[in-house]
């Protein structure tokens, strides 16, 4: 799903999203009105809450993205992608709680978080060529329990299941404020500069994975995808291949993670490595459309929305069947992951390809070939 | 299979059980392979079905914990419509409540398994990523549905009463449920070995697990027999769940889930399509979290994670993995 | 010849994935005759074979064995109508017994005795092997195995792959009376079969495959008597051969 116009002729905009368009008006309008609100949310939004609603769409469309390249791109089923969030997250978390809020304290926590889901990432990857793909799901179901087991257990370290509380760089910070009137209507400080940190990171990171899956690397993974045997026979070392898509997908996930821990200055085990998240980034990334990443995204904020609105409509459908006891139970708004659930099941049954991908196979719009 | 290839694995348990023994005084020791000889068993009955259903027709259901958790309520259920009969010190009785409970969780389990297998796996045969995700939003649907029709509190369930207690052997108390539990498991294992051998369709399966095409070419309708395995997996399975609720005297809607990552460690460690290697598997899965559970209970889950990779090392397809594929 | 042909190909093609490998195959096969199909590697003699017994999908053309349309049907559907395969690896279950193996050969009422006895007095070994397991047996065992399980039952059809393949000359004797048994019994064979001094014993009929279709017909003994046809459809000959 990529244009075929030679790069040297392409508008500025068709070069920035690397050839790559939602490929359909619906789609592309979808995306457009999400980058314009994750842009400008601190001013479009009152309440911190609205805000940091947003900031985590932002870090869910990373990670979701990123689970995509694994997914839909390369043709792995990993349970694990959550070990790589929760490692950045606990790099940052780590280095910040154990010697005080510096930039050299992130920038370190930082580095060590994604270098070791990188090689976790890599390790994944080899495991993958190494037992059958079968097996291979499972052992990242099983390496994702023990992550968290070990999160929760290593106490010392990791501060347990309560997590651990930081404090930020300055600049980050919420107390910091430059100047006491508001610019614009937005009141300037480390609230808003945490944001922007993150959604400015998000929006490199996704145009650089939509770079990458279009790129020479990026349709070799599809060939691999569609048949290894063949990418093989063709000189395309396959285990080369997976590895490095595997560290970058690792390596984003844990970026994200990062940006996770400076939003709420906090982590712990089920903020970052519950299997819950990982579920979550299955619904997004199949509801959304596999192997599009712009299917991921959008799934990112429906998911996020879903999570916010749906227990508000539950709840009204809740009280309205209040007269029949099982019914009004299949409505109780803590049942939201029920009917998430089954939508996801629809989905896998009768739309596999997805929002984005069913909208693109409707070809209404002609993609610029 | 050369009669070495199986004896190893079987050598491996011993191996286990004596590395336990050197480990922890004598009558913990005791205690602890009982409990773990139990929690083997029942851990063989989950995924014993699992097993042949991968072997037998390359189906992922990352489900089968649903079977468990609803075989477990179902026993819960009739546990608590019949007090008297739990609380009654009559053997008789108490069999009588048991068989009841069984029956119950395997009727359950079965019936979800044929509407699953109906309406779900056959749309997605031979097509192993929309198998796994399918599979996975079922066990969370299952899971929900489990809260709305149970609630989601945890139900207590009541060891019927001439189970409690134990017996006292060699200086050690070993439980009397545990002692039923893991006969039932191996009476089980024998009665499964014994179709798989020497009945009709034991020998169509197992020639369907090396080369389901083949056996199809011969004339099988090896459709109709999945679905029946299935079923049947499904129904182990809750039987399964049946017996471990009873024994943690508690079930929750999260049973199913939470014992996923340990069945499916069984299921890998045995090979897929082998009934003989899952037995062992949850033996030493069994074992191991037995007497790490007492030695270092912290590294319970690691070390049957280890136990894993190191048996994949030494095979990479399980222990007694079957057929060429 | 004005008899019907008991399986008729016509127009036959099979696409695997993106790749058309059975581009119009038009065969006849007669009964109580052994029909050869030969070709170089990569033909589509097995693809042909396979579509036939409905392992793979034919794609167009129909196919149909005395009065059955088989393009519809399964491959156990397809069994039944009487048609038995031995494919080129064989198919034996390594991990059941010689015993279990023939048993999946046979009906719903098992073994007949009469039958049993028989498809031993021909294969002796089997005998000895009842109860090993089939894995045990060497490559050319496992062939006679395959045979014999095939011929549990009446069949109307033996589809059989490469049988020869792989095997010592001892074997291929061994087989050769085998099959020399099972024609003088009246049986129905395709076969596909790249030793040419066995198809030209064997074959009452011989087609050749080329790319997806069949190129020549015609009686095996014009073929075998015909050297430059030999070297210009197979590359070989069948005086090189003996």
């Amino acid at each position: 799903m990529h244009s075929f116009s030679p790069p040297s002729r392409r508008s500025f905009g068709l070069r920035l999203l690397s050839g790559d368009t939602p490929g359909h008006p619906v789609a592309s309008f979808l995306m457009a009105v999400l980058v314009f609100v994750l842009a400008f949310a601190p001013l479009l939004f009152a309440g911190t809450r609205a805000v940091a609603t947003a900031a985590r769409v932002a870090i869910f469309v990373v990670l979701a993205a990123s689970y995509d390249l694994l997914l839909g791109y390369t043709g792995i089923v990993s349970f694990a992608h959550t070990l790589f969030f929760g490692l950045g997250a606990y790099g940052v978390a780590i280095a910040l709680a154990g010697s005080g809020p510096s930039w050299s304290a992130l920038f370190v926590g930082s580095a060590a978080g994604i270098g070791f889901a990188a090689l976790l990432g890599i390790g994944i990857a080899l495991l993958s060529l190494r037992v059958r793909a079968i097996f291979f799901s499972m052992i990242t179901l099983a390496v994702a329990s023990v992550g968290q087991v070990l999160a929760s257990q290593l106490h010392d370290i990791t501060g347990g299941e309560d997590g651990l509380t930081f404090s930020v760089p300055p600049l980050l910070s919420p107390s910091f404020h430059p100047f006491t009137e508001p610019v614009l209507g937005v009141r300037i400080d480390g609230r808003l500069n945490t944001y922007y940190l993150i959604f400015v990171v998000s929006l490199v990171l996704f145009l650089l994975l939509l770079r990458l899956v279009n790129s020479p690397f990026g349709r070799v993974l599809r060939a691999i995808r569609e048949n290894e045997f063949r990418a093989e026979a063709l000189g395309y070392r396959v285990v080369v291949y997976r590895s490095l898509a595997s560290a970058i997908a690792a390596a984003m996930a844990a970026i994200a993670g990062t940006l996770m821990a400076l939003l709420l200055r906090y982590n712990g085990p089920a903020t970052t490595l519950s299997f819950s998240i990982m579920i979550d980034i299955l619904l997004m990334v199949v509801i959304g459309g596999m192997g599009t990443l712009y299917g991921p995204a959008i799934g990112a904020a429906l998911m996020v929305l879903a999570q916010y609105y749906l227990e508000p409509a539950l709840q009204f459908l809740a009280e309205l069947t209040a007269p029949f006891p099982l019914l009004s139970a299949v409505f109780q708004p803590d049942r939201w992951l029920l009917w998430l659930g089954f939508l996801f099941m629809l989905v896998v049954m009768y739309f596999p390809a997805g929002i984005v991908g069913s909208l693109r196979a409707r070809g209404l719009y002609s993609q610029t070939r | 299979m050369k009669p070495s290839e199986r004896t190893l694995p079987v050598l491996l348990v011993l191996l286990i059980a004596a590395l336990g023994f050197a480990a922890m005084p004598f009558t913990d020791w005791l205690t602890l392979s009982a409990a773990g000889l139990a929690m083997g068993m029942m851990l063989f009955l989950m995924v014993a079905g699992l097993t042949l259903i991968f072997g037998l027709m390359d189906v992922l259901n990352f489900a089968h914990g649903a079977f468990i958790t609803f075989g477990a309520f179902a026993a819960g259920t009739v546990f608590a419509r019949f007090p008297q009969l739990v609380a009654s010190d009559r053997w008789e009785e108490n069999f009588l409540i048991l068989a009841l409970a069984a029956l119950a969780a395997a009727l359950l389990s079965g019936a979800l398994g044929f509407g699953f297998e109906r309406v779900a796996i056959r749309r997605v045969y031979g097509a192993h990523l929309r198998q796994i995700l399918l599979t996975t939003g079922a066990l969370i649907v299952a899971e929900q549905l489990a809260i709305v029709i149970w609630g989601p509190d945890a139900i207590p369930v009541l060891k019927p009463a001439g189970l409690r207690g134990s017996f006292l052997i060699a200086g050690a108390a070993i439980e009397k449920y545990r002692v039923v539990a893991a006969l039932f498991g191996l009476f089980v294992f024998l009665l499964l070995q014994g179709i798989l051998a020497h009945t009709r369709i034991g020998i169509i399966v197992r020639a369907g697990v090396e080369n389901r095409e083949m056996v199809e070419a011969l004339g099988y309708r090896i459709r109709p027999l999945f679905a029946g395995v299935f079923v049947a997996g499904a129904a182990l399975a809750g039987i399964g769940g049946a017996m471990w609720a009873t024994y943690a005297a508690t079930v929750t809607a999260s049973l199913g889930s939470d014992l996923t990552v340990l069945i499916f460690i069984v299921v890998i460690i045995g090979g897929l399509g082998s009934v003989g290697g899952s037995f062992l598997g949850a033996l030493l899965v069994g074992l191991v979290t037995n007497y790490v559970g007492f030695l270092a209970p912290k590294l319970a889950l690691l070390s049957n994670i280890l136990l894993m990779a190191a048996i994949l090392l030494w095979r990479p397809r399980g222990l007694l993995a079957a057929g060429g594929r | 010849m004005t008899e019907q042909p008991l399986l008729v190909l016509k127009g036959v093609h099979t696409h695997i994935g993106r790749y058309h490998i059975l581009q119009g195959v038009d065969l006849e096969v007669y009964a109580q005759r052994v029909s050869v199909l030969l070709g170089r590697n990569g033909a589509g003699k097995t693809t042909t074979l396979r579509t036939i017994l409905g392992l793979w999908r034919a794609s167009a053309g129909e196919i149909s064995f005395d009065q059955h349309r088989l393009n519809t049907l399964d491959p156990p559907a397809i069994a039944r109508l009487g048609i038995a395969y031995v494919p080129e690896n064989m198919g034996i279950f390594s991990g059941l017994s010689v015993r279990e193996n023939l048993l999946l050969g046979t009906g719903p009422k098992g073994f007949r005795n009469s039958r049993l006895e028989e498809v031993l007095a021909s294969f002796p070994l089997l005998r000895e092997k009842w109860n090993l397991p089939a894995g045990t047996l060497s490559g050319g065992q496992k062939q006679i195995l395959a045979i014999a399980r095939a011929m549990m039952l009446p069949r109307r059809l033996f589809v059989v792959d490469e049988p020869t393949k792989g095997l010592a000359p001892a074997m291929v004797d061994v087989l050769l009376d085998a099959f020399l048994r099972l024609k003088e019994g009246g049986a129905t064979i395709l076969l596909v079969e790249q030793n040419f001094a066995m198809a030209a014993t064997l074959g009452d009929d011989a087609a050749v495959m080329e790319d997806g279709r069949i190129v020549h017909v015609s009686s095996m003994a014009a073929l075998a008597q015909d050297e430059a046809l030999q070297t210009r459809l197979l590359g070989l000959s069948l005086a090189s051969h003996q």
